[in-house]
């Protein structure tokens, strides 16, 4: 690990520390351990409207409200847009507030989230992410998140069931602080991380309680001191109004890397920050990705190390704010950089290889910066898919030369056959 | 921002255009709900003209969400008062234009009366899209040009007839449900004061003629706003899940014409001599008289 390191490295003893908070492992979908983590942050306000791949995870909270075990006010809504305006009008009076969605649930609750981060309201919700109709898919892809990009919605991506449960209860935490007050989204891989089966450390009530106080709010509608929320602004204010937002979320990159050494300091798991470097320090080749398919490439890392490739892996762990000064300094020595993508700008590149250019450009050194559609369409992401696109790394070093700029990673052949223009009577 | 007015729930200064009616119907409804309230408004003319940053008229805590979503966002805040405990002391009320309320803001309304969410819903209806230039919505009357229900030697305005938005909010089986107009303001607040005695979902539309809309001198709009009843071309009337429906009767009806004549979007009519279009209309008044009893 290069620079972000979290104190006492608890990466490699969670056991330690966990005790200490009253953790308990054991098997669970990556959907409980959202459920769990959510149900520990004590919202008073959850909304819920179902949509594959996400739906496991309100339908566990509902059970947990059926059985008595979560005290909140569950709300079952007539869409996805009414679910992120329940979350919206709860927070604006000063509560704790959560959703799920996935795929075309988060692409019409989008004039929401501008709204809730524009009206600075710290909700939390979960994307479960899912490619974007047509043609209609149910696997993942970062599509629909990512098209929330621009929004002023801090995204984290995570890794594992337990990165998704860790990272549930530092979202409240980053969405509160008073430096921040933005929504957050827990960005996670449908069936890869919602429906798998992991073993999962979850804490007791009282050590969570610790870490998360309840929510401070700074502004509120309350009769006892009325406040107007949501006025129109022109062109003498909406400027400043967009400069704030803007600075909170340059605050939150502080806040974020805060909160994530607080929790590994308490629980034990620390997966990164903003980023997370993985034998980074060495290597010529580094890989850029963010989601379940880091868990695969650290362990392309490995193998293929041992065959003597020097070979390295950043963690793209929080892409808005983009860390894109931490993201230079991981990469400094690299004389390559292939990003992973599971999103794609049609008519221009890869979402993330677009952000990981931008940041290099002024750069003292700049690796070249290969832009390879991994996973995207939902199609797996292999350690042969690894080797492949390290290979390709390679031979670009070795030629100078970057094509195809947008690469689709293990496209079928046939779709290359002209005579699919006719109409296939 | 806190009201420089101390405890004037809606202060004068706003920028509404002279004569409007929204204005009115929006103090008037404070003026029955006083100051424990949280009040949601649509994108529409009244968010418009009472928010330009830095002022408000707002002596109220007030929240404009989105022009689609404040039934949405009036459940949570009517969820977060629950959690609160505050549900009995504080009252949530939606002001919504007729665009925001009987078009685009539809699904989100339906989904707040099928969940019961203790919410009063007031939409003041101009019968069209004012804010952004008079076009046509669905509370649009039929005959009325708007700009885009234009006249023309193809067209006579709108040719269909108004939405019934009260008869579907009657239909989620909700506890009250009620008809008033700025014309009878005691009657207004008679209504908003029984609605925030009831617990659970209400419906209120307020009907608020808009001189700019309309084409109508400013100083017209009350008496506008009392010859759309006087005519029954809209009903003043309450009623609610399992109860009967309680008419304000007209006494002595007046002919359309009498309303239609005064203003500028019914012009044509008269122009042409659209006695057939003239004649839907009455009747439309006319069953409105059978229909409700008034």
């Amino acid at each position: 690990m290069t620079g972000l390191k979290a104190p006492n490295d608890p990466k490699s003893s969670p056991s330690i520390a966990a005790n200490h908070s009253g953790g308990v492992t054991s098997v669970m979908e990556g959907s409980m351990a959202v459920a769990q983590a959510v149900k520990a942050c004590r919202p008073a306000v959850i909304s819920a409207y179902p949509i594959t791949p996400q739906t496991h995870i309100v339908e566990f909270l509902a059970q947990m409200v059926a059985d008595g075990e979560l005290k909140t006010q569950y709300v079952r809504v007539d869409s996805e847009f009414s679910a992120a305006s329940v979350i919206g009008g709860a927070s604006a009076t000063g509560v704790r507030a959560y959703t799920a969605s996935s795929s075309q649930g988060l692409l019409l609750m989008t004039e929401v989230i501008y709204y809730l981060a524009g009206t600075r309201l710290p909700v939390v919700i979960t994307g479960a992410n899912r490619g974007v109709s047509a043609p209609i898919s149910l696997q993942p892809e970062h599509q629909d998140s990512q098209s929330l990009r621009d929004s002023g919605i801090i995204q984290i991506y995570v890794e594992s069931a337990q990165e998704a449960y860790d990272a549930h209860i530092q979202a409240f935490k980053i969405a509160e602080d008073h430096r921040v007050l933005l929504p957050v989204m827990i960005c996670m891989d449908g069936y890869i991380l919602t429906h798998v089966f992991e073993t999962v450390t979850t804490f007791n009530q009282a050590a969570i309680d610790n870490f998360l106080p309840p929510y401070d709010p700074l502004h509120y509608l309350s009769p006892e001191r009325p406040m107007t929320f949501g006025t129109i602004a022109d062109e003498n204010n909406a400027l400043e109004f967009h400069y704030l937002l803007q600075e909170a979320m340059q605050n939150a990159k502080k806040v974020i890397e805060e909160v994530a050494q607080n929790y590994g300091n308490t629980f034990g798991y620390y997966h990164g920050g903003l980023i997370d470097c993985y034998k980074t320090d060495d290597a010529e080749v580094i890989l850029v990705a963010m989601g379940s398919t880091v868990s695969t490439l650290r362990e392309a890392v490995d193998l293929l190390r041992l065959e003597g490739i020097k070979v390295g892996l950043v963690k793209v762990r929080c892409f808005r704010p983009f860390p894109d000064e931490e993201l230079c300094q991981a990469v400094k020595g690299a004389s390559a950089v292939a990003v992973l993508d599971r999103a794609l700008s049609m008519g221009s590149q890869g979402i993330l290889a677009v952000e990981v250019k931008a940041a290099l450009y002024n750069a003292p050194h700049r690796p070249l910066v290969l832009g390879e559609l991994a996973g995207y369409g939902g199609r797996e992401v292999t350690l042969e898919v690894a080797r492949t696109i390290v290979e390709r790394a390679r031979q670009a070093l070795e030629s100078g030369i970057v094509t195809p700029l947008v690469d689709f990673v293990g496209l079928k052949p046939e779709i290359l056959d002209s005579t699919r223009l006719g109409n296939g009577i | 921002m806190e009201s420089r007015y101390g405890n004037v729930l809606f202060s004068p200064g706003h920028r509404a255009c002279p004569g409007c009616g929204a204005s009115l119907a929006v103090r008037t409804i404070l003026l029955a709900t006083g100051p424990d309230v949280i009040v949601v408004t649509a994108t529409g003319c009244v968010e418009t003209f009472t928010s330009p940053y830095p002022y408000s008229s707002w002596g109220v805590p007030w929240l404009h969400p989105l022009f689609e979503n404040a039934g949405a966002v009036a459940t949570g805040v009517e969820l977060a008062l629950k959690a609160k405990g505050l549900s009995e002391k504080v009252k949530v009320i939606i002001i919504g234009g007729d665009g925001g309320t009987l078009d685009i803001g539809m699904g989100s309304l339906s989904g707040m009366f099928e969940r019961g969410n203790d919410v009063l819903y007031v939409c003041y209806d101009n019968e069209a899209y004012m804010n952004t230039g008079v076009q046509r919505s669905s509370a649009t009357p039929v005959g009325a040009a708007t700009t885009t229900t234009p006249t023309g030697r193809a067209s006579w305005g709108k040719d269909v007839p108004k939405k019934n938005l009260a008869a579907i909010a009657l239909a989620h089986d909700i506890p009250y449900v009620a008809t008033a107009s700025i014309g009878y303001p005691k009657d207004l607040v008679r209504k908003v004061k029984k609605a925030m005695e009831i617990r659970g979902p209400k419906y209120l539309d307020v009907h608020s003629p808009c001189p700019i809309g309309w084409g109508f001198d400013p100083d017209r709009t009350i008496e506008i706003a009392k010859l759309a009843i006087q005519t029954g071309l809209v009903p003043l009337y309450e009623t609610g899940y399992g109860q009967t429906l309680k008419a304000r009767r007209i006494g002595k009806v007046k002919p359309v014409d009498e309303y239609l004549r005064l203003q500028s979007r019914f012009r044509h009519l008269f122009e042409r001599g659209d006695k057939e279009h003239i004649a839907a209309i009455q009747a439309i008044a006319d069953e409105n008289i059978t229909r409700y009893g008034l």
